[in-house]
């Protein structure tokens, strides 16, 4: 099953043309990678995806919904993890997750099995009670990660989950990710780390507001003959 | 340092809604005060409940409602529809003639007018009552023309300073005044307490450039914002509402530089104690705004207020500001009949210094 | 339903959290309300006053007498010297002076007309015509009584008394007028600005992109964030309202009931206005300034200060869409005076429809997609 499905997507701002003509589908189960300098687009296709942007003209589908007629029964079946940490600062940790479910309907019971498996996971049992404020950030974006699943999405979208963070912490991330993926979840994840581009099951580069290429990192090694996604970026990036 | 103030200067001028605002509420609030808000009253509704209808009485009638203050709501047929005349809103006096009115001034010389004012405001109550009075007493000197001698004291009245009474003369001190206060304690303490919240203070704390340095940088751009609004605010009074210009120019633009880097330094302590934005706008809004509009003696005179609040007024920077404008523009007074408050403004501005240099030490210890 | 109690624990929390909320939400409101109804007053009294008694004659000391005795008139000064007390006013320590010239008592006398010279201080011009009044007043009696008593007028004439009655308030209390007023402007000011503030916030901090992303419904957002501050306000009002009972000992002659419906009406336009300026902002400062600039406009025509009749036309204009102009108005009405519901429904229903305009602006400005 496709989860997402874009076929000529355009978005203009103004004269300005961020996302030109973009083809690609997504599989369940994959995880995706977006990668592309700053300003290549990414944020724009990512937004316009999770129905926070209105594309300008193409088709997309997002989890078998269409963007223009079905924009809510999208939302009830992504995630989103976005470039700024977007929870509240000011409310602790098992505030924040009660409010997420409670948004998208989980019951009080499965609520509080959620805040206790979370708090297990990031093993922040002392600090449950801490506003989210005075956590590390690598703490921060983890439970970002968890708050985006929350209810179970079949795919969710992360928007440069891993900035500023150190290499371990960043490793940590990308073994959640990898658990979550194994369990069927499709994930669509931003970077400009290209380490972390080595870890995808497909990656597609933008160049401009077009993709430049798209397959699996090591088809694309190949093809461009380099032994990293950072040369092949490169080469691509310079044209 | 000059990269810091022009980054905040562009910062500032971008935002183009706030910058409209900033300029525009001196501007539409004086032409308010200077034009929609007199003290004198015309139009007042009156109501009358004449139960004689003579010629007397049609004739005092007719005399309030050409007077100019006065316009006839309607006329009342039983007493019973006073209350409701008063409780639908619009009426605030009520006439009434008794039944034999005339009858009984021709038989005794001596007759009674009933007056009913709505006392719920009653400043207004005794403004209208005093216009009445003054009406009826105006006629009566008109029938006994021929038995009353003139007055032979004879008073010339001279008000002093605004000789036609215009209320801007009141009200332009009071808003330089409030505009000062807006533009420069809350703008720099919302501005301060943004970089906070975002954590874009942080950022700038570890930089090599010094606290004092940020601080200045983001307070430099308002001293030059307000200066231009205040001088603003004295164009229009000078050019739309003729407002003379006694005193010297160059020492008002002194004090009122003066008041800026007192508010600015009143702003830099409030966002040393506020955590977010919110808390800042809403500190500024509260604590200063409403007391300087009321006591600063800009619409009621703090003079009449009970001895407490007299207290307050004198802890409060507005006040001494408003004097010093009115004594140098109004009263062409020199700097030896406002160094006193000059001198107050100044202790005050090295208070707020220093609380915010020890406030901001604490916090980096 | 569900959804919208948990937005609205997340608000409380939040509002809550910042300890220099509670403060600024309940206590500075109280004592402002407390402080400020005392400043309220138009009343001239204590008029600081000069004379220069150039005449030192027994009828100008008469004259100066009548001054003492006079409430309204603290007499500092006597002096022959009218210079000394012209710079006392410049300086500011007199509010008025009266210029008793020489041969006044003669002239007097003679049966000549005696002039006399009052000077005002009329920066404030308001108080000025009030305080000349007073002190023509005071000329005026005295000038008749030595026409009867020194120059044998008579005291008979065609005379109509006036009796006046001040109905809802015999005492003149200026109070009871002014604590209506200030709590309508309290309970607004902190509603708009808690409101106005909070949409834009998440906007400029952005925790509104993890709620956009979620199926949530317009209305359930603009619910979630009504209701927190609907409450806040609320409470505010009734705790105004009972400081307005038990220590203003303002008269509610009206239905108490109804002023707080109404009122609970008035702060969802209120809010609905603060939501939609929050919705066009981009930063927490413009959302500020734009409710700041309506709120101020508002107040000064609202009738709070100066009475609406006495206001040009273009500004009678304005006051139809000025909401705090018709809850004032209503307040007074039915607390001072007991109007009821058949007084007073057109006011309602203003404010009811303006409630129903702001509240459906703010949820079409919210905007989920961009």
């Amino acid at each position: 099953m496709k989860q997402v499905i874009v076929k000529n997507l355009v978005k203009k701002f103004g004269a300005f043309v961020a996302n030109d003509h973009l083809s690609f589908e997504v599989e369940q189960g994959e995880i995706f990678g977006f990668l592309g300098a700053n300003g290549a687009g990414k944020t724009t296709t990512i937004r316009i995806l999770c129905g926070l942007s209105a594309p300008t003209s193409g088709e997309v589908k997002v989890a078998t919904y269409d963007i223009y007629t079905q924009r809510e029964q999208i939302k009830k079946h992504i995630g989103y993890m976005s470039q700024k940490f977007s929870l509240y600062n000011d409310l602790s940790i098992s505030e924040n997750i009660r409010l997420y479910g409670g948004i998208y309907g989980l019951s009080r019971k499965a609520i509080k099995e959620k805040i206790e498996e979370y708090i297990e996971k990031l093993q922040l049992k002392e600090y449950q009670t801490l506003k989210v404020f005075d956590l590390p950030l690598g703490v921060k974006q983890k439970l970002a990660f968890l708050v985006a699943i929350i209810h179970n999405p079949p795919i969710v979208f992360l928007d440069e989950p891993t900035g500023g963070v150190d290499p371990i912490t960043r490793r940590q991330f990308w073994e959640m990710l990898y658990e979550e993926a194994n369990n069927g979840k499709t994930i669509f994840v931003t970077t400009h780390y290209m380490d972390e581009a080595e870890y995808c099951h497909r990656v597609s580069i933008m160049v401009d507001g077009k993709i430049a290429a798209l397959d699996t990192p090591e088809a694309l090694k190949q093809k461009y003959k380099a032994d990293s996604i950072e040369k092949v970026f490169i080469k691509l990036a310079r044209g | 340092m000059r990269i810091f103030i022009i980054k905040e200067f562009l910062q500032i001028i971008r935002d183009r809604r706030s910058l409209l605002i900033l300029f525009g509420i001196p501007v539409v609030q004086i032409l308010l005060f200077g034009f929609a808000l007199k003290s004198e009253m015309k139009n007042v509704h009156l109501a009358i409940f004449d139960q004689s209808k003579d010629a007397y009485s049609q004739e005092i009638s007719r005399k309030m409602l050409a007077s100019g203050y006065f316009i006839l709501d309607r006329n009342l047929a039983n007493a019973q529809e006073m209350d409701d005349v008063f409780r639908e809103g619009k009426v605030r006096e009520i006439l009434v003639f008794g039944n034999n009115f005339g009858e009984e001034l021709e038989k005794n010389g001596n007759a009674k007018i009933q007056i009913i004012t709505d006392a719920s405001d009653p400043n207004t109550a005794n403004i209208v009552y005093s216009y009445t009075q003054a009406i009826i007493n105006d006629y009566l000197m008109e029938i006994n023309a021929t038995t009353i001698k003139p007055l032979m004291i004879n008073i010339e009245t001279q008000m002093r300073y605004n000789p036609e009474l215009k209320s801007v003369f009141m009200f332009v001190p009071g808003i330089i005044t409030i505009i000062l206060m807006l533009v420069s304690t809350m703008m720099t303490s919302i501005s301060i307490t943004k970089e906070k919240e975002m954590g874009t203070m942080e950022v700038l704390l570890v930089s090599p450039v010094k606290p004092w340095q940020i601080i200045m940088g983001k307070v430099v751009p308002y001293v030059i914002l307000s200066f231009i609004s205040a001088i603003i605010i004295l164009m229009i009074s000078y050019f739309v509402f003729l407002m003379p210009f006694a005193g010297s120019l160059g020492l008002l633009l002194l004090e009122t530089i003066l008041f800026i880097v007192l508010a600015l330094s009143l702003g830099v302590f409030i966002s040393t104690v506020s955590k977010t934005q919110q808390v800042a706008m809403l500190l500024s809004m509260f604590a200063l705004l409403l007391p300087t509009i009321l006591l600063s003696g800009f619409i009621f005179p703090v003079k009449n207020m009970p001895e407490i609040l007299i207290w307050i007024s004198h802890l409060l920077p507005p006040k001494w500001f408003v004097i010093i404008i009115k004594n140098i523009m109004i009263k062409g007074n020199g700097f030896m009949l406002v160094w006193k408050e000059t001198a107050i403004l100044v202790g005050m501005t090295i208070l707020f210094i220093s609380l915010s240099i020890k406030k901001f030490k604490v916090r980096l210890e | 339903m569900k959804t919208i109690l948990y937005l609205i624990q997340k608000e409380f929390l939040q509002i809550f959290r910042d300890k220099m909320m509670l403060p600024i939400i309940f206590a500075i409101p109280i004592m402002q309300l407390l402080v400020l109804s005392y400043t309220a007053t138009f009343e001239i009294k204590q008029i600081e006053l000069g004379i220069a008694d150039m005449d030192q004659s027994v009828t100008s000391a008469d004259l100066i007498s009548r001054f003492k005795a006079s409430p309204f008139y603290i007499v500092s000064v006597i002096k022959p010297n009218y210079q000394t007390l012209e710079e006392q006013m410049q300086k500011g320590e007199l509010e008025q002076i009266i210029y008793i010239p020489t041969h006044f008592e003669q002239d007097l006398y003679k049966g000549s007309e005696a002039p006399i010279q009052i000077i005002t201080d009329a920066i404030n011009g308001s108080a000025a015509s009030l305080m000349s009044a007073y002190s023509m007043k005071i000329i005026g009696n005295y000038n008749k009584d030595f026409l009867v008593k020194e120059m044998m007028m008579p005291k008979e004439y065609i005379n109509i008394q006036t009796e006046v009655s001040f109905w809802y308030n015999p005492d003149l209390n200026y109070k009871t007028f002014m604590v209506p007023g200030i709590l309508v402007l309290l309970v607004t000011v902190i509603g708009l600005f808690l409101s106005a503030l909070n949409i834009v916030k998440e906007k400029e901090i952005g925790t509104i992109e993890q709620l956009n992303v979620t199926p949530i419904k317009k209305y359930q957002f603009i619910i979630g964030k009504l209701l927190p501050f609907w409450l806040i306000a609320m409470v505010d009002f009734i705790i105004g309202l009972l400081l307005a009972r038990f220590v203003f000992m303002v008269p509610m002659l009206g239905s108490v009931t109804m002023v707080i419906l109404v009122a609970g009406v008035y702060l969802i336009l209120v809010l609905g206005m603060g939501l939609f300026i929050s919705t066009i902002s981009d930063t927490q400062k413009q959302s500020m300034f734009i409710s700041w600039f309506f709120v101020m406009i508002f107040i000064l025509l609202s009738g709070l200060f100066t009475p609406v009749e006495n206001m040009p036309v273009w500004a009678l204009w304005l006051n139809i869409v000025n909401p705090i102009a018709y809850f004032i108005e209503f307040m007074r009405l039915v607390l001072l005076k007991g109007s009821t519901l058949a007084h007073v429904y057109h006011l309602i229903l203003v404010i009811a429809i303006y409630a129903v305009v702001m509240i459906g602006l703010a949820t079409w400005r919210y905007r989920k997609v961009a």
